[in-house]
């Protein structure tokens, strides 16, 4: 399967990178060659395999509801650019 | 003919002590930013943990609702980009819900209607974010950011605004019963979006679907519902075409109206949650969730009517208020007639807990003090005016009501010879009353009564009293 510029595009925009033309064509090519990859997976036979969301054989790792210490506000609010406040700062967005 | 399909989306704050992935405490009223840490702020190298008693809620509601409960099921990312989710992406969950196929049963208007439930599914909640429109800023609190949420989605089965506010009402009434969640729609612990549509009467096809956001109450809902179905409906009959739109309810203007979208094609390119491993919810787990569900408030009711007597209204009443109706079912167990002891818990204990701004469960006058009460009463030991006023002084102090009477003298004279002589008295001070009563004002009679309540400080029975008047004025005549 071979993406096409246009398909690499949408990704990017929903990923909020700006790519230029060259980019583009350069990544459409180097992602296809990602996805053969993945032809070369489907040419196994998986019949008897169960389909899986984890490589992991781990499962309900939990904690119990415990309260545990934040940070402070003043260590959080330091990893900000920009404050009001007490709140964090960002160019308005709109709502919705 | 057009008939109306709406489905609704209910975001459900869940009310752990510490947030889904991370320690973090979930309570209301922190400063800003305060309730934070790398976790929840999606710090590069920091991992998820979940929480365990989130699953269990988000499992319970499930069962409360009738569904099916996913024996294996885990995370997702769901990935769109707004400042108040910092990671960039919520951990929710997509092709495997913890809960689906369930239903919820209710009454409108005296018919029972049973809505599906599409699924419920544990997610995390966003941070907080304020624009100031003057200021060309956006303002971000991040306390909420990771608090554990449900989504309850319904089938579009609910067939007008009425039936939509019942539904909410009868979801709130559930979650609170289970206590998962608050269920407060104004302080955002409850959230509700529509989705709407409308077709021909007898139609089987779904029209175009408009969703609904930002509904802040309960009436919002409905309202919100009537303004688009008669939107949708005028736009039809005169040729119009209802375009698939995300409306906003303006609470102000009393209208919905198209919402800036931001991203056209809604491409969350969900995929498994690499830093959460898979859940299994085995059947000692579920059947341990199962056994800490309480009777649901739609059973108890019915149960009320059925087995206790009492009437519908009060059913409803006692029930409204999960502590209130086990302080009842307490005093009933003790022995005490239901009937009584709801009368007096729904009208005189109610008062009182009202004046005081107390809880049931603040009140120091507990199940087997009341009981006692009760038999104090219906069995003439006290009149029902010497209990009404001495519950104020009960519920305050705790004491034994039996213990209390005898210690003021309160109990009630219902000797003859005793109350005979308040009688006398009463009808010997009061000249005036009585050559009423004689000229045949029956009146007159009820405030001899209350002079001889007096005399003997609200200790005569009052059917004795009544009827020692009554002798002796009668016998005067004769």
């Amino acid at each position: 399967m071979r993406l096409t510029p246009e398909q690499v595009q949408k990704v990017a925009e929903l990923a909020r990178l700006q790519l230029s033309l060259d980019e583009r064509e350069r990544y459409a090519e180097q992602l296809s060659a990602v996805l053969g990859y993945f032809n070369m997976l489907n040419s196994l036979d998986t019949v008897n395999v169960s389909p899986t969301s984890h490589a992991l054989m781990l499962k309900n790792v939990l904690r119990e509801d415990q309260v545990r210490p934040s940070l402070s506000q003043q260590q959080v609010m330091s990893l900000a650019p920009e404050l009001s406040g007490e709140l964090v700062a960002i160019p308005r967005t709109f709502e919705g | 003919m057009y008939e109306t399909a709406i489905g609704m989306e209910v975001h459900l704050e869940l009310c752990t002590r510490s947030k889904v992935f991370c320690g973090c405490s979930t309570n209301y009223g922190g400063a800003p930013n305060s309730q934070a840490c790398p976790v929840c702020l999606g710090l590069p190298g920091s991992l998820p943990v979940l929480n365990k008693r989130a699953v269990e809620f988000a499992i319970k509601a499930s069962l409360a609702l009738n569904c099916e409960v996913a024996p294996e099921t885990k995370f997702d990312r769901k990935n769109y980009f707004y400042p108040d989710l910092v990671k960039g992406y919520q951990i929710s969950q997509y092709d495997k819900p913890i809960g689906r196929n369930g239903y919820i049963e209710f009454e409108v208007e005296g018919v029972t209607r049973r809505v599906g439930i599409r699924r419920v599914h544990l997610e995390e909640d966003t941070g907080k974010s304020f624009h100031d429109v003057a200021a060309e800023r956006t303002y971000l609190d991040f306390n909420r950011s990771g608090v554990p949420l449900i989504e309850i989605v319904t089938e579009p089965d609910i067939r007008s605004s009425a039936e939509a506010k019942s539904y909410l009402e009868a979801l709130r009434e559930i979650m609170e019963y289970i206590e998962v969640s608050d269920c407060r729609i104004e302080e955002g612990s409850m959230r509700c979006e529509a989705n709407i549509s409308i077709r021909p009467t007898g139609s089987s096809d779904y029209g175009i679907l408009n969703e609904i956001k930002n509904i802040g109450s309960l009436r919002g809902v409905q309202r919100a519902l009537e303004y688009e179905i008669k939107r949708q409906t005028e736009l039809v009959s005169s040729g119009g075409i209802v375009l698939r739109q995300t409306r906003r309810w303006n609470e102000s203007e009393l209208k919905t109206e198209v919402m800036r979208t931001k991203e056209e094609a809604h491409d969350y390119r969900y995929f498994p949650e690499p830093d959460l491993v898979q859940l299994v919810i085995d059947n000692s787990w579920l059947n341990k969730c199962r056994s800490e569900i309480p009777e649901l408030p739609r059973a108890r009711r019915e149960r009320y009517v059925r087995e206790l007597g009492i009437t519908p209204y009060d059913a409803e009443e006692l029930v409204a208020d999960r502590a209130l109706a086990q302080y009842f079912e307490g005093v009933a167990r003790l022995g005490t007639e239901p009937k009584l002891a709801a009368n007096w818990l729904l009208s005189d204990l109610r008062r009182e807990l009202n004046q005081a701004s107390l809880a049931i469960e603040q009140v120091k006058l507990r199940e087997a003090g009341f009981s006692e009460l009760m038999v104090l009463v219906s069995s003439g030991a006290i009149g029902s005016k010497t209990a009404k006023d001495i519950l104020g002084e009960l519920v305050h102090s705790g004491v034994s009501p039996a213990a209390y009477v005898k210690e003021k003298g309160l109990a009630q004279l219902s000797d003859t010879s005793e109350i005979e002589k308040f009688v006398e008295q009463a009808i010997a001070d009061s000249p005036k009353i009585v050559a009423d009563y004689r000229v045949g004002k029956e009146r007159a009679l009820t405030a001899l009564v209350g002079v001889v309540m007096k005399l003997s400080r609200g200790k005569a029975k009052p059917e004795l009293v009544n009827d020692l008047l009554t002798q002796k004025l009668n016998k005067g005549r004769l």
